[in-house]
């Protein structure tokens, strides 16, 4: 037994402490969980998607390739259109995200006149060369995205996004 | 180290009287339910703030999720109660606690009225608390129709048509709520949850600032 006695305004104090905390606690838990579930769901597995372009027609020259999907957002689910860079490098398909690495915007193909065939966004500058690898010394930090690409009936199908390993 | 925090602030902004002012005041013997267990009933008010306080905060999470469109309000709460962790229960809180913080305000009124704790001096405090009874039940007329179910639709629907039946200004009222004059629809359901959201709480805040310094500076009416 410790010789400190517990004065009675000490013992009010924790034992109205602890009952507040742990009903304060009951109350908070259920609606901070509730508010942070976005964070916790987990993400759906990327199934491919069907594009209208033959697999047959892509050459060497990138090509934008539109693609629609359904996108369920919450309660909304909706129609969305993506963007591809397509092209054929040796025996294998390269797909590219248009979404720039720096902040966001989308790039395009051989638009900018002073530096032919690299991406270009016309945003803030950035460049990158075909392979998606960002140019040195441009606003990126790191190359395009690819996407997986797979085959169905001789139309190129897209899958989720994958870090470029060309670059 | 809170206790070093606490010492800190106090040093600079001298808060001890304050933290007194608010939380060290007498507690009679005849409100006191260790003394008299009848003296529960003086415990209705703080239970009706106490649900209000969950009420405030259960609603602040809800509208993360919710939105006020005659599209997606429904499925929106069928979302968040459905799909998102604890959304029966968020929702559930918002939802019985209405109820609850009625009922709860009716007792804490019965009592005042059987103790007389209305009469002189409290006069005052009485007028503020009816208005505050009816900002709890527009609070509670508004937020039934925000989940946009039939049930909250048809409630709508039969409340508009008695503020219509009011003489000379019940048309008036009845646009004024719905909107519209002929349609309970998308504008009905966005100005109902800005009343309920923004209007009635911070009408409901200050009648409960003044409704609280009344008491704390009039005392808890004597024994019966």
């Amino acid at each position: 037994m410790s010789n400190n006695r517990v004065s009675r305004r000490q013992f009010l104090n924790y034992t109205l402490t602890g009952v507040g905390g742990f009903m304060a606690a009951g109350i908070l838990m259920p609606m901070v969980r509730f508010a942070i579930d976005p964070a916790l769901q987990t993400k759906a597995e990327g199934d491919f998607v069907q594009t209208s372009q033959k697999v047959a027609d892509i050459t060497e020259e990138p090509v934008k390739v539109d693609f629609s999907y359904e996108q369920v957002d919450a309660w909304y689910t909706s129609e969305v259109t993506d963007t591809a860079w397509v092209y054929k490098s040796g025996d294998s398909i390269v797909a590219l995200s248009p979404v720039c690495k720096h902040l966001g915007c989308t790039v395009n193909w051989n638009s900018d006149t002073e530096h032919p065939n690299q991406f270009f966004c016309a945003c803030h500058g950035g460049r990158y060369e075909k392979t998606g690898k960002n140019v040195p010394g441009t606003p990126p930090l790191g190359p395009l995205d690819a996407y997986e690409v797979s085959e169905k009936d001789g139309f190129l199908l897209l899958g989720k996004k994958i870090a470029n390993n060309l670059a | 180290m809170l206790n070093k925090i606490y010492d800190w602030v106090d040093e600079r902004l001298d808060i001890t009287p304050i933290w007194r002012d608010i939380a060290d005041h007498e507690v009679p013997e005849h409100v006191n339910p260790a003394h008299h267990f009848s003296a529960f009933v003086y415990c209705f008010g703080g239970l009706t703030f106490f649900i209000t306080v969950i009420q405030i905060l259960s609603g602040m999470f809800l509208t993360m999720y919710y939105v006020p469109d005659v599209e997606n309000a429904w499925k929106s709460v069928y979302y968040l109660q459905n799909e998102v962790a604890f959304g029966e229960i968020v929702r559930g809180m918002h939802h019985w606690g209405a109820s609850l913080v009625i009922v709860m305000m009716f007792l804490h009124t019965l009592r005042v009225f059987f103790t007389g704790s209305y009469k002189k001096p409290r006069e005052l405090n009485w007028i503020v608390g009816v208005l505050i009874f009816c900002v709890m039940l527009g609070l509670g007329f508004t937020g039934y129709l925000l989940p946009w179910d039939m049930k909250a639709l048809f409630a709508t629907k039969v409340g508009i048509e008695i503020a219509a039946s009011v003489p000379f200004i019940g048309e008036l009222i009845k646009i004024l709520l719905a909107g519209d004059a002929t349609i309970i629809g998308a504008q009905t359901l966005t100005r109902f949850f800005a009343i309920h959201v923004f209007f009635l709480p911070a009408a409901l805040f200050a009648l409960l600032a003044a409704h609280f310094i009344m008491i704390r500076r009039q005392g808890i009416s004597g024994p019966l």
